[in-house]
């Protein structure tokens, strides 16, 4: 019609000077108070074997009591247990989940140890995607369950990964970042920590396993993630005891020897994770979830579907051919596997009549049979019965007879049976 | 898929009810506030966008209030001299301007010709055309496999509406106009060269204003229905009252008292446009760049945006049941021009739609 529009001109490359105070520098604190409103969500994911402290270590990192079902371990493979909590500091609320593997570690066979911890996460992106695709959706206020840190647990060894560490951790790494901790870091002695770590980080280097890396890139913490870097991974201890030490109460473990403090950077690295895991780079770990693993799943959800982008010089699209063709594929298969279903369904049932016919046959022969048997024992009964009657007849006959000559007899013949009887006295 | 976008809006009642988590009471610091100064430090790296448009027949001060708002002098004042164009046309410039550390990537989209013919029908068509290009951009970035790390946000944020001070009420052209496009994108709506008419003057016109609004169902910004709580109700209802806004522009510096203002110099007197005992300009300011800003654009991403995708996925063919995808068909010039109701009519596949 008649619209005419002139293109965009300066696109983003035009800075120019401001002649006075306009005030958008306000805007980061607009930002910031529509998320304090909102609220934050952070989702961490314990993975680790049964008795390396994960519940402890959470209670010690947000410094409360996590009230919990406490977990049977009486399932046989590995369960993920999932817990929810809200918890505020100042003004900032946040929906806190921790996730915990139970039964890690204890089957004998554990070469799918790790199925279920990766379908868990994996199940969790599904659930995000599908909100996404949704025609009415509601994705600012939908509750992102999407693992945003899994704190991998060691065991204190001293020696080396375990091969179940470290096939569970290759599995994992390109679906959610993965921070390894050394647990109850007390068991172990400070030099042997140090080689520890370090024949941790090479097997892991050499397996080719991504861990998260704390980021560089922006000049407020990059000195601070840079150190930390160097320090992975965190030697860690947990407790919610607190023991008097000097003149303070503090989270600490006694023991006869000494007393290790939980928040003695000399003792342990407990610190470095909470300032890592929490007070520097919290918005980080959500944002490589969403950026990076969220949309890798995504990326390989939709391409296993068949769909992908188009080329510049093709139609623009074919997004639409490649779902045409798919759904016209799937509903081929469909109308296949209908058919099939219906030929043997209809085979089925032929044989059955037949059987049933069969049956029925037999049925009537056997009843012809035993009719005939019943007509032949009739027929025998009948003749019996019929010379039976003969017989009885031929008695009556002879009776009759019989009788007939005796009341002759005995009217006129009868003197003279007395007169013969007589002379026969004589 | 910006990380900032998942600050969420106003719009849905967002505070997710949670029977079944309990809180906790953690018994020392453990620095979760620190998330919050994370937040700054990430978005001042980004950086900001905001786009504005402004609409309104020439010679109502358009360019000038731009000027006056984000302070970016031009070397010539801008459309003197300069007779109308003959259809409308939309003209599109972007600036990147900082203040303290924080960098705003400013579009501010012009509309000369807009209800400047004889006949006037259908002016809004290429707006609306164009506000919906930039949701169906902006949609086709969301909908590919690979997709952007930010992707870049061409979307209007706020419409300003300038209409002429005549003192009466809304004309014909105001309402259909305004109708439209409120249902599609945030309009503010102001009363230009206010310094033609007395404060009385404009309270009554104001009046009439509200009420027209009011009998037409023109549902301006701040909407009523996307106040969160009852802090914001009583923070927008004030704002609610004042609209329209009697504003006067000026790019030039004049000397008042000893101080250096903005104004406009008359025979009668100089109008400073920042004093607020002369014009409603402070308040325009505050509402759009000091307080709002991210309010505006929230509602464009949570609620026009998702208004707009409802209605294109929706159009295109059936969805079908089960695993699938969303079938687009391409959008043809007639269907992105029409308004919509603002909230989607729903039909036979009501519950269908929200499944997968």
């Amino acid at each position: 019609q008649s619209f005419t529009m002139l293109a965009r001109m300066g696109e983003g490359c035009r800075t120019v000077p401001l002649a006075g105070h306009v005030g958008f520098d306000s805007l980061p604190d607009q930002l910031v108070n529509k998320s304090v409103s909102q609220g934050f969500c952070f989702n961490i994911l314990c993975v680790g074997e049964t008795g390396l402290g994960k519940s402890t270590l959470m209670d010690t990192l947000f410094n409360t009591k996590f009230e919990g079902e406490p977990a049977t371990h009486t399932q046989p493979g590995v369960q993920l247990q999932s817990n929810t909590y809200d918890l505020q500091e100042s003004n900032v609320r946040l929906k806190l989940t921790i996730v915990s593997t139970v039964g890690f570690g204890d089957q004998i066979n554990k070469e799918d140890s790790y199925k279920p911890i990766v379908e868990f996460i994996d199940a969790q992106f599904e659930a995000y995607l599908q909100e996404e695709l949704k025609i009415r959706r509601v994705l600012h206020t939908y509750h992102d369950s999407r693992i945003h840190v899994c704190l991998y647990f060691i065991a204190p060894t001293g020696h080396s990964l375990k091969s179940l560490d470290l096939v569970t951790m290759k599995k994992l790494d390109s679906k959610v970042n993965i921070i390894p901790i050394i647990a109850k870091a007390d068991a172990i002695s400070k030099s042997e920590l140090t080689k520890f770590k370090i024949k941790i980080t090479s097997e892991l280097v050499s397996n080719g396993v991504q861990i998260y890396q704390f980021p560089t890139d922006d000049e407020s913490v990059a000195e601070i993630n840079g150190t930390m870097n160097a320090h992975l991974p965190f030697a860690v201890i947990g407790s919610t005891e607190e023991l008097k030490i000097g003149n303070k109460m503090m989270r600490a473990r006694q023991y006869p020897w000494g007393t290790v403090q939980v928040e003695n950077e000399a003792h342990c690295d407990f610190v470095k994770l909470r300032e890592m895991l929490i007070r520097v780079n919290m918005e980080d770990l959500r944002e490589q979830t969403h950026t990076r693993h969220y949309e890798l799943y995504r990326r390989c959800k939709l391409e296993e579907m068949g769909f992908k982008d188009t080329d510049p010089d093709s139609k623009p699209f074919s997004l639409q051919e490649t779902y045409e063709a798919k759904r016209n594929e799937f509903l081929g298969e469909l109308q296949k596997k209908e058919e099939e279903m219906r030929q043997m369904f209809v085979q089925r049932v032929k044989e059955k009549e037949a059987e049933l016919k069969e049956a029925e046959k037999e049925l009537h022969e056997k009843f012809d049979r035993l009719k005939k048997l019943h007509q032949d024992e009739k027929k025998k009964l009948e003749d019996k019965k019929k010379s039976l009657d003969d017989e009885v007849n031929a008695f009556k006959q002879r009776k009759t007879a019989a009788e007939l000559l005796q009341s002759q007899g005995s009217q006129a013949g009868g003197s003279q049976t007395l007169k013969r009887d007589k002379e026969k006295k004589k | 898929m910006d990380p900032l976008r998942r600050s969420p809006s106003p719009c849905l009642s967002s505070r997710p009810s949670s029977p079944s988590t309990p809180p906790c009471e953690m018994l020392g610091p453990v620095g979760i506030e620190a998330v919050l100064d994370q937040l700054k430090i990430k978005a001042m790296k980004m950086g900001f966008e905001f786009n504005i448009m402004v609409v309104g027949q020439s010679g109502l001060g358009k360019s000038t209030m731009v000027n006056t708002l984000f302070k970016v002098w031009k070397s010539n004042p801008p459309g003197l001299g300069v007779p109308p164009p003959q259809t409308l046309q939309l003209h599109s410039v972007t600036h990147v301007i900082e203040e303290k550390g924080v960098k705003l990537k400013l579009t501010v989209t012009d509309t000369p010709g807009f209800g400047d013919q004889i006949n006037n029908d259908n002016c809004w068509d290429p707006i609306l055309g164009y506000i919906n290009e930039q949701y169906e951009q902006y949609l086709q970035e969301e909908l590919l496999i690979t997709r952007q790390r930010h992707i870049p946000d061409t979307r209007v944020h706020c419409c300003v509406y300038f209409v002429p001070p005549t003192g009466h009420c809304l004309r014909p052209l105001d309402i259909e106009f305004l109708q439209r496009l409120c249902q599609t994108v945030n309009v503010v709506p102001v009363i230009a060269r206010a310094d033609s008419l007395t404060i009385e003057e404009r309270e009554a016109f104001r009046r009439r204003i509200q009420q027209n609004l009011r009998t037409h169902c023109i549902n301006v910004y701040p909407q009523m229905c996307f106040d969160e709580d009852i802090n914001d109700r009583i923070l927008n209802s004030k704002l609610r009252d004042r609209i329209p806004f009697a504003v006067v522009g000026a790019d030039q510096e004049h000397l008042v008292n000893g101080r250096c203002v903005l104004g406009r110099k008359t025979n009668w007197g100089i109008i400073e446009v920042e004093n607020m005992a002369h014009c409603e300009f402070p308040l325009l300011r505050d509402l759009l760049i000091r307080s709002h800003l991210q309010d505006l654009k929230d509602i464009t991403h949570n609620v026009h945006y998702e208004n707009y995708r409802v209605i294109r996925l929706n159009e295109s063919h059936l969805l079908p049941r089960g695993p699938g995808w969303v079938n687009l068909a391409p959008a043809s010039p007639g269907q992105l021009t029409t308004p919509r109701p603002f909230k989607v009519c729903r039909g036979a596949h009501d519950d269908s739609d929200d499944e997968f």
